[in-house]
């Protein structure tokens, strides 16, 4: 029997090495969204533009305007003269960030007035002014903080905030997760009922069938190679993050493994499952794409956060393995916590992948139809 | 014993009948030949014999063993070769038998003798990828995979559709070694001609069985006397001939045409009245009915049957 299923394992990885797309969607795939996802979808930005409208023009103004420059977050982009100019910058889309120094700036500070430094940013991309004007506002405090050392009211309330776990909050460490579910998904669960829907397809799973083989270890002849491969890609997003992108693995690589290896199982479960009702490759990848990948980018909170979702998505979102997946690997990758506290999210996957065994057993089909 | 048997078995899909209360039976190393056109339910008989399909009605046995209950018993012994090419493209033709030989627990070395004379033709090409065979070459080796576990029953579905003639030829000498080894094939074809070199063979159009018989007993059966004809214009001699009195049908067969009359009629005086009517360069000939003849005047009474039954 183990020699039939080594027959099996080589002639899958016949099937992938000899297929170009295969091949590509294995190896390409990972590598390309975990960059795609490092450099490009990231809330982060470095050199963003700003542009002055400096009407006092005196000595503090221009230190104000160093100072933001010194973080390395903000450069300087045109300064401006009117606020023709400015409105004129926005509409073309050429300003994101403005800042807008009143005119009798240092004398009103030194005479121990309020003085309003005015931020504009461009709201239709909200993400990003979000993030802009609160850098800008945290550098203008620190400005504050640091030039007038006698604040006119001693006892101001200081407001110290540390992002724990990520302290720059860096997106990689928020996507490398999400990444490594996206991928074993894709290839556990994808893949796997593409390449039984093309022996149906293809009619050699007539064969098969007409053949001593228990239907069981046809499945697991075809799913195997896969699982080992998503194996691989999960080392690989999880190499690539840590020298890339920086991302640590704080917690219990054989832990991390561990839950990696029973979401596989479960996304296997879901692909074979997937395979028993499609019959041509087309609509096993349309079923996987729009019944797994969709959910499981969009509401598992991979990037759009569920608590903030209308109920009715938060319940389409606990109910995909995605989610719970995403939640144990952060919780073990970053804050390197042990299985006692992600155990109820274990229990979840555990008990999603029994029903999901238990529903591919069942429908699993000895003949035809 | 019987290789296979088959009794009243009925099958649908939807609202359509691809069987309609089928029975025939197989004789331990016969050739059986299922001889229909396509859609007449062929490859849905093959796929229920294969323990691929259930039946909606009727019972049957493989090799022994009825096909619901013991279909694990019949997996084991049957060779099975589905009317589309279903081989590993992408594999070599040796890595496709080697798979196949493992898969049913035993080796190319192991049963070599069966399928040598055949694998002797393709072994030349044997690191080539399967897909890029030839149609005939695609055939020989979807045989020897079918082969390689020494089946007790062999079903061929449709095995030299899209194949050339040589090929074809070659292919049905095949099985009648096959046959001599003791091995029952139960073949299907839409090729007539093919249907000679059977044993026996089952005539089957639109899911019914029309008559099944030795192919010898099925030609001899046919009760009118029949002419081939042929002259320069075929379409006006068919024309032509489908008026006279003494024609019962007429149908064209190649270059000829096979023209049945209702009594026993002398060449010269179908030929004289070709004439006549002023066909040039007529050869006549009393011929001995081929099976499709035998085919088309039981589908032509079937289909007369079943009209007046509505």
């Amino acid at each position: 029997m183990f020699k039939v299923f080594k027959a099996f394992v080589q002639k899958e990885l016949y099937h992938i090495l000899r297929d170009k797309r295969t091949l590509l969607i294995l190896f390409g795939m990972p590598i390309a969204q975990v960059l795609i996802f490092g450099y490009a979808v990231t809330n982060e930005f470095r050199d963003a533009y700003l542009d002055v409208y400096d009407q006092a023009g005196d000595y503090l103004s221009q230190e104000l305007v160093q100072h933001l420059q010194s973080s390395g977050h903000f450069k300087v982009n045109q300064m401006i003269r009117s606020e023709q100019q400015l409105e004129d910058g926005f509409k073309a889309g050429t300003t994101k960030l403005a800042i807008v120094i009143p005119s009798d700036f240092a004398s009103e500070l030194s005479e121990g007035t309020s003085v309003t430094v005015q931020l504009l940013a461009d709201g239709s991309d909200p993400n990003n002014a979000n993030t802009l004007v609160q850098y800008a506002s945290t550098m203008i405090g620190s400005f504050q903080q640091e030039r007038l050392a006698q604040p006119t009211n001693p006892y101001q309330i200081d407001v110290q905030t540390r992002m724990l776990y990520n302290p720059q909050l860096e997106s990689a460490h928020n996507f490398v997760p999400g990444t490594i579910a996206l991928i074993l998904l894709i290839i556990s669960a994808m893949m796997t009922s593409l390449t039984i829907a093309r022996e149906k397809e293809l009619g050699t799973m007539e064969i098969l069938l007409v053949s001593p083989l228990p239907p069981l270890l046809i499945i697991l002849g075809k799913v195997t190679p896969y699982a080992a491969l998503s194996f691989i890609d999960a080392l690989l997003v999880l190499i690539l993050g840590y020298f890339v992108f920086d991302v640590p693995i704080v917690g219990n690589l054989a832990l991390l493994l561990g839950v990696c290896f029973l979401y596989v199982v479960a996304a296997l479960a879901l692909g074979t499952l997937i395979s028993t009702v499609s019959k041509t490759q087309q609509d096993a990848m349309l079923r996987s794409l729009m019944g797994l990948m969709m959910p499981s980018m969009l509401l598992s909170g991979f990037i759009f956060p569920l608590a903030s979702m209308p109920k009715v998505l938060q319940v389409l979102g606990a109910i995909i393995p995605a989610t719970y997946f995403i939640e144990i690997l952060k919780g073990v990758m970053l804050r390197g916590v042990g299985f006692h506290l992600v155990v109820w999210e274990v229990l979840i996957l555990v008990g999603m992948t029994i029903f999901l065994l238990f529903m591919t057993y069942r429908n699993f089909k000895i003949r035809l139809e | 014993m019987l290789a296979i048997t088959v009794s009243h078995i009925s099958k649908s899909f939807g609202t359509v009948q691809a069987l309609k209360d089928i029975s025939l039976s197989v004789e331990d190393g016969e050739l059986f030949g299922l001889i229909g056109p396509d859609g007449a339910g062929k490859s849905t008989l093959f796929r229920i014999l294969t323990t691929l399909l259930l039946a909606d009605k009727g019972e049957g046995t493989v090799a022994g063993h009825p096909i619901v209950s013991k279909y694990k018993e019949i997996r084991k012994k049957v060779g099975y070769m589905p009317g589309k090419f279903s081989l590993y493209q992408d594999l070599s033709v040796e890595e496709n038998l080697s798979f196949f030989a493992t898969i049913f627990g035993t080796t190319i070395e192991a049963n070599y003798d069966l399928i040598k004379d055949i694998y002797v033709q393709i072994e030349p090409f044997k690191k080539r990828l399967a897909g890029q065979l030839s149609g005939g070459m695609k055939q020989k080796l979807a045989l020897c995979c079918a082969l390689i576990h020494k089946p007790e029953v062999l079903f061929l579905d449709e095995p030299t559709t899209g194949v050339d003639a040589v090929s074809r030829k070659e292919f049905w000498e095949m099985l009648q070694r096959l046959k001599e080894k003791g091995i029952a094939i139960l073949v299907s074809t839409p090729y007539m001609d093919e249907a000679e070199l059977c044993d026996r063979i089952a005539l089957i159009q639109n899911g019914r069985i029309l008559q099944t018989d030795t192919p010898e007993a099925l030609r001899a059966s046919y009760p009118y006397p029949l002419y081939a004809v042929k002259s320069r214009n075929t379409y006006q001699l068919l024309k032509s001939l489908r008026e006279t009195f003494y024609t019962r049908t007429v149908l064209p067969f190649g270059d000829f045409l096979h023209l049945s009359t209702k009594e026993k009629m002398a060449l010269d005086q179908i030929q004289n009245d070709l004439r006549t009517k002023g066909f040039e360069a007529i050869e006549i000939k009393e011929i001995e009915a081929t099976v499709e003849d035998v085919f088309l005047e039981l589908s032509d009474t079937e289909e007369a049957r079943t009209t007046t039954e509505r």
